[in-house]
């Protein structure tokens, strides 16, 4: 029995030989043609990110002192630092990632726990992949309509709340996931030891999970560190140390986004020392979370 | 031995009231679990209806005429949407006609050409660049993207295109890098790492033993993407560029650093200075009096988040169809 090849499927097959070997080549050309086109892609696509991160370092390492962690943003052509920004970023991403947390791990538990399938777990499910990649300028939209026109004042609340916004949507996700991941019978096991179901939850499924849960903590404090459009009508700015979260509040994005758009030397050299901190945070906060997840 | 008559007598009264309220406390757990997956929800309708309360007196006003009105006037109180609108989707067409090519390259790269020890380090260089927070790509290309292009590409352009009926108008404009064209590139570096990604994960799916069979027949490597793997994992691509697409449209920062904010379209240059929706609020809003100029820039924002709703459902839609697919397929 004679097996032919016939693919790919066309009339050639009945070619005679040199027209055959014509083809084959042409083939192979394409092919090679290709397959160097998908490797010049990967090495611009991992261009791009040596660039950013090239200029990044070099711009930002060159800002880098103790007075930048010690005094507050300067007047234009001042000496200064960033301390407040800093410390106003620190506040609102920490109290976002305490009020987006729990709600968000408790979603996450009832969609892997309580109802897996079921209409419920569908449409959250649906709606939580859509928040997950919603403009995050509309939920600053959407904070200042219910909190900043409620108290009449920008304030670093808001901020928070709409921060938090985004924490809990990649809290869900990756609750979600990690959950569905433990086996069903260490539940059984617990189960079967007469456990009521929320403290199998707790003690069982959630503490095998913990590290899955974990990382998905550090990714979405990764992600708000950087978050800028939510703030700009939310915390504001302001350009002096405050720790009271009820009016406008310094914060790192924004700061930035000012700084580097005005046309004065010191606040673009503080802009980038800015930036340099917010992509070490970022990246090592991925990497972290990576590591994290590889162990388990 | 003493133990167990004593712990069975002290069960009565003592284990009812344990298993009442484990049952109370496993109601509670329940009632508070699904309260916050119900949470999520609320938000959603609570954005769409905040939207349109906050952009009623300008949708009741301007209607739908507002999409193709092409003034912005806060001084005069005369708002129409048409150069925004151009100027958010002029950048996401320009971006996905670069990301999509360079995403494909990128997947193929990792699912076929990579050694398997490159594998993982490269896949992680992709996903970390689609974790830098966008406000430093905008600062990257304000500052040292955008000089770089108009001085390498917009001014030869500018020298060999110039007198050239069509696309001499196209490259107009003074040599600072800014506008629509700088600000599709650097969007659409931000949305690789995402439509790279999900094809990476479909193309992953694609059962090795089709694949294997065609390789077993004399197909070449790019036979097997072009008319096995890309046929049988359509759905899921398309789902994975219109995530990226969802992205740019959305992107604020990014923009709002190299589109150069002007609110009139002086030009069809792709070098001249525009306006997306996002970097008009970005801009805007904080400062926009209470009133109609606040109505119009909230009207603007609910018709972004339309757009990018419509687009972000499609994509998973398409992506949840590969999913299911994939069971009845293989």
């Amino acid at each position: 029995m004679k097996i032919q090849s016939n693919f790919p499927a066309n009339p050639k097959v009945s070619m005679n030989r040199e027209a055959r070997a014509a083809f084959f080549v042409r083939r192979k050309w394409i092919n090679r043609a290709a397959l160097t086109l998908s490797l010049i892609a990967m090495i611009f696509g991992v261009f791009w990110l040596m660039w950013i991160l090239w200029e990044t370092l070099w711009l930002g390492f060159g800002g880098m002192n103790l007075a930048l962690f010690t005094e507050n943003t300067p007047p234009p052509n001042d000496a200064g630092g960033l301390a407040n920004a800093l410390f106003g970023s620190f506040l609102m991403v920490a109290l976002a990632t305490f009020i987006g947390t729990p709600i968000g791990v408790l979603s996450g538990i009832c969609l892997a726990e309580y109802h897996p399938r079921g209409p419920l777990a569908v449409t959250v499910r649906f709606i939580n992949d859509l928040l997950l990649s919603a403009p995050s300028i509309i939920i600053g939209l959407f904070v200042y309509a219910i909190v900043v026109i409620h108290f009449r004042k920008f304030s670093g609340w808001a901020g928070a709340v709409a921060l938090s916004l985004i924490v809990i949507p990649v809290v869900i996700r990756t609750t979600e996931n990690m959950l569905a991941l433990i086996p069903s019978s260490l539940r059984e096991a617990a189960y079967a030891l007469g456990a009521p179901k929320w403290k199998v939850i707790i003690h069982v499924t959630l503490n095998a999970a913990r590290a899955g849960v974990v990382t998905g903590i550090l990714l979405a404090v990764a992600r708000i560190s950087g978050e800028t459009a939510p703030l700009l009508f939310t915390a504001l700015n302001n350009q002096f140390w405050t720790n009271n979260l009820s009016g406008p509040t310094a914060n790192l994005p924004v700061t930035i986004f000012q700084f580097a758009m005005s046309p004065y030397e010191n606040w673009r050299q503080l802009a980038w020392a800015g930036v340099f901190l917010i992509t070490l945070a970022v990246l090592g906060l991925n990497i972290l979370a990576r590591l994290l997840s590889r162990r388990k | 031995m003493t133990d167990r008559p004593s712990l069975s007598s002290a069960s009565g009264r003592e284990r009812r009231v344990s298993l009442f309220s484990n049952a109370f406390s496993d109601q509670i757990f329940g009632v508070a679990t699904r309260g916050a997956a119900l949470l999520t929800l609320a938000l959603l309708l609570g954005i769409i209806l905040s939207l349109v309360i906050g952009a009623w007196p300008a949708i009741d006003r301007y209607g739908l005429g507002f999409l193709t009105h092409n003034v912005w006037d806060p001084v005069q109180e005369n708002f129409g949407g048409m150069v925004m609108i151009y100027g958010t989707l002029a950048t996401s067409g320009i971006a996905l006609l670069i990301a999509v090519p360079v995403s494909f390259g990128i997947a193929l790269f990792l699912t076929e050409l990579s050694p398997a020890w490159l594998k993982r380090p490269l896949g992680t260089v992709i996903e970390l660049l689609a974790a830098v927070p966008s406000i430093v790509y905008g600062m990257w290309g304000l500052m040292v993207f955008g000089p770089v292009l108009a001085r390498y590409v917009q001014q030869p352009l500018q020298s060999w295109l110039g007198d050239a009926p069509i696309f001499g108008a196209l490259v107009s404009g003074l040599p600072v890098g800014i506008g629509i064209l700088p600000a599709g590139i650097i969007l659409s570096i931000m949305i690789i790492p995402f439509i790279a990604s999900v094809m990476r994960d479909v193309f992953e799916v694609t059962p090795p033993l089709l694949k294997e069979s065609a390789y077993g027949l004399g197909a070449t490597t790019w036979e097997v993407i072009w008319k096995i793997v890309l046929p049988y994992t359509r759905v899921g691509v398309l789902g994975g560029i219109m995530l990226g697409l969802g992205r740019a449209l959305g992107e604020t920062m990014a923009v709002t650093f190299v589109i150069g904010n002007t609110n009139q379209l002086r030009s069809p240059s792709l070098f001249e200075a525009a306006n997306s929706i996002t970097s008009t609020l970005a801009n805007e809003f904080a400062e926009a009096a209470p009133g109609m100029h606040q109505a119009a820039l909230i009207y603007l924002g609910l018709i972004l988040f339309l757009i990018t709703f419509v687009v972000l459902v499609f994509s998973r839609l398409l992506l949840l169809r590969l999913q299911k697919n994939e069971g009845a397929r293989v």
